[in-house]
């Protein structure tokens, strides 16, 4: 009888007190006891509906039986045939509302970690020497826009299909997202560059610095340059602000710029040409996972009070709570039902202080969370040095605006056809957070794969 | 990576290359800028394109040695390669379809951007005016190259040791009580902030339309960080994606140039410890 145990078992992690100072990895995987240990807990259910919850599809009992079996590279040929960025996705995918939600000991016990045996997996694949060769089997060539995890995910896709495939990025690294916006804490660089390795040796094509929209037109792609679809992956770049007074003061960031600054740019090297703010006090205005990863990154920058502002309650976070309990044990700081108001001049065009109010919850509001009601008289000020806006993104417009035909929502997504991707544009097709929205890295990832098999479908019918 | 294949020293700290890089100079337009990134830990740096030759495959920009990356570009020659050329960004200059008289005025290093919007204006069927200054003879640039583009070249020296002796903004105002060339229907300033914010000033009244190129600092230049948000009539504009060519009369120059020092004593400090670095760390 294998050992059944209450509790997840726990992912190893840096000491809070040395990693708040260090952009080393927080989490350390699992080891090889860890792993087969936990793989027991799973009970091969008959019907596995932990499946049932993830974008990709993951064959989960399956992978997780060859884990307890000690048969690794079993594990990873399956893991790999259903998540091409098996690695990262281990890492930072949100399993606790996905497939562990739907874990049959999910109900009265802790579900089997499930990420944490993938990251397990993907991290022994990427020990052991690969011998994927490009297999080009089709003369048909497709052009991806934008190298995040949809991008990456269908290039993938449609790589071992046999395609020719390019993908285009406007930056001067590929991972989109997973690049500019992930911290090394959390998704160190070599384990992206390996995940692109894999993919260039199947024979996908990088080309960064090209910007689809500017520098080459979609249209050119799909004439001039010959390529019989394309599929977009430009994600939700395009930072949101409040609108308050002060917000164009020196100090204050979007935490596109402060994250991009310090990982992009690598601002956390001493080598690194690229100024950032190393405040002493920095606040940090959200409370999703940008919002973490951002206050996170204050306190490994030197900020001796990094805190998070935040106008509803620790109830309405979206952050994962594992960021949240992290971030915590770090010494951050959380002032929830705290709304601000105003950033105050030093005088001479620097952030002083933040001018907040005190919230109390009221009714839901449209997004079912309960909305945030102004206490009368309960203004404060805390000084601060920098300010750090984590309140969302919208899709990047440099493409659509540049680009006939291709329909937009009024929030500026592309429109496309959930089940396939397939846009306004016949043979140009979308998927990601240029689609939905700011979303997940899974639910990009599988966007970018379904896209995959409507191109295949298209340009390959029966 | 883009070759360099011709440089050429404008003034003791402007220099001017031409890079190889055939899809930016068969999209380019004038108005737009290339991100640059000289090595692996550089930063990106927002550079005008200054003209572009799509049949020979080449950009040209102007570099003015000021903090550590334009030093770094400054020392690279001919056949040395720029590692990041990224672009065009930004979204071109809007030109009258013909019969108009515009007026470019190109201040500084800015001037080299006033070539291929000088050629895009001549060639839409409009007259072409540019106007450059500098403070004396020897740091103006491209005169030559404008003479051979624009219908007229005006020039202004603070020493009178070329040209008109004064600033750019008397010529302007000169030319609106109808000497020389005569009145503009558009103007187009490049230059610094505090220049652009006198032609503003000098038109305002006129009701001349009035363009400036705004340069404030970026990081990606691709609407990704915000960093280069310029109030525009009130409202937010990201230079990289909504400019970076604004109407005169409607950018808070206050701001934009408050926000332009924001690392000043960091570039210092960068500069310092380049100044101190070995010669092939440069």
């Amino acid at each position: 009888m294998p050992v059944k145990r209450f509790d997840k078992t726990p992912m190893p992690t840096q000491v809070a007190g040395m990693r708040a100072h260090n952009f080393l990895e927080v989490n350390e995987g699992y080891t090889e006891d860890h792993a087969r240990f936990e793989a027991e807990r799973c009970l091969r259910c008959q019907d596995p509906i932990c499946v049932t919850g993830c974008p990709v599809g993951v064959p989960i009992p399956q992978f997780i039986h060859a884990v307890a079996l000690g048969d690794r590279q079993g594990a990873s040929r399956l893991l790999r045939s259903a998540n091409p960025l098996a690695s990262v996705c281990g890492r930072v995918c949100a399993q606790e509302n996905q497939c562990e939600a739907r874990c049959s000991l999910a109900g009265r016990f802790n579900p089997v970690a499930i990420g944490h045996l993938e990251r397990f997996v993907a991290d022994w694949e990427r020990t052991q020497t690969h011998e994927a060769k490009p297999q080009i089997t089709r003369t048909e060539k497709v052009a991806i826009i934008g190298s995040g995890p949809a991008g990456l995910v269908c290039a993938g896709e449609l790589a071992r299909l046999g395609y020719s495939v390019t993908i285009y990025e406007a930056l001067h690294a590929p991972g989109g997202v997973l690049r500019y916006g992930i911290p090394e804490f959390r998704l160190p660089k070599d384990i992206l560059d390996w995940e692109i390795s894999l993919l260039t040796d199947l024979g996908v094509k990088i080309e960064c610095n090209v910007i689809i929209g500017r520098t080459l037109s979609l249209d050119q792609l799909t004439t001039k340059m010959g390529y019989s679809a394309v599929f977009i992956g430009t994600g939700a770049g395009l930072p949101q602000f409040l609108g308050i007074p002060g917000e164009n003061l020196v100090g204050v960031y979007s935490a596109n710029e402060y994250l991009t600054r310090v990982n992009l740019m690598r601002g956390y090297s001493a080598d690194a040409d690229t100024p950032v703010a190393h405040g002493e006090s920095v606040a940090i205005v959200g409370a999703g996972n940008t919002a973490m990863d951002a206050v996170r990154t204050a306190m490994r920058m030197g900020a001796s009070k990094a805190m998070v502002i935040y106008r509803r309650s620790e109830t309405e976070m979206s952050a994962r709570e594992e960021e949240y309990h992290h971030a915590k044990e770090e010494g951050v700081e959380f002032h929830c039902l705290t709304n601000p108001l105003e950033i105050i001049d030093d005088g001479n065009g620097r952030v002083a202080a933040l001018r907040c109010q005190r919230m109390v919850l009221g009714e839901p509001d449209k997004s079912g969370r309960a909305r945030p009601v102004a206490i009368p008289d309960s203004e404060f000020v805390i000084p601060v040095d920098n300010v750090v806006l984590a309140i969302g993104t919208t899709p990047n417009p440099m493409l659509t605006r540049t680009t006939a035909g291709l329909s937009t929502t009024p929030s500026g997504c592309i429109v496309a056809d959930e089940r396939t991707g397939s846009t306004s544009r016949s043979l140009v097709f979308a998927g990601g957070d240029a689609v939905s929205g700011a979303a997940t890295v899974i639910l990009a990832a599988g966007a970018g794969k379904r896209a995959a098999s409507a191109i295949h479908e298209t340009l390959n019918p029966g | 990576m883009s070759r360099i294949v011709e440089t050429r020293q404008l003034t003791p700290v402007t220099k001017m290359f031409v890079l190889d890089n055939r899809l930016i100079a068969e999209s380019a337009q004038a108005g737009q800028f290339v991100m640059l990134r000289v090595h692996k830990d550089g930063e990106r740096i927002p550079v005008t394109i200054a003209d572009y030759d799509r049949e020979a495959g080449t950009i040209t920009i102007v570099v003015q040695a000021v903090g550590a990356t334009t030093r770094r570009v400054d020392a690279l020659d001919v056949g040395d390669e720029i590692l990041d050329v990224a672009g065009p960004l930004g979204s071109p200059i809007e030109i009258p379809d013909g019969g108009a008289h515009v007026v470019g005025v190109g201040g500084g290093f800015g001037a080299a951007a006033l070539l291929c919007l000088m050629r895009e204006i001549h060639a839409k069927g409009n007259t072409a005016t540019a106007i450059v200054g500098a403070r004396n003879q020897d740091l103006l640039i491209m005169t030559n190259e404008l003479l051979g583009v624009a219908d007229n070249v005006e020039i202004c020296t603070d020493d009178g040791s070329a040209g008109m002796k004064g600033f750019v903004t008397q010529r302007l105002a000169q030319l609106m009580d109808g000497q020389g060339p005569g009145r503009p229907d558009r103007v187009i300033a490049i230059g610094p902030m505090a220049m652009m914010r006198a032609i503003a000033a000098a038109t305002k009244e006129s009701g001349i339309k009035t363009m400036v190129s705004m340069d404030p600092l970026m990081v990606d230049g691709t609407g990704m960080c915000g960093g280069c948000r310029v109030i525009v009539d009130g409202k937010s504009q990201f230079a990289c994606i909504d400019g970076p060519v604004f109407d005169a009369q409607l950018v808070d120059f206050d701001l934009a140039m408050r926000r332009n020092k924001a690392y000043a004593e960091q570039e210092k400090a960068a500069a310092k410890r380049l100044a101190c670095a070995p010669a092939e760390a440069v």
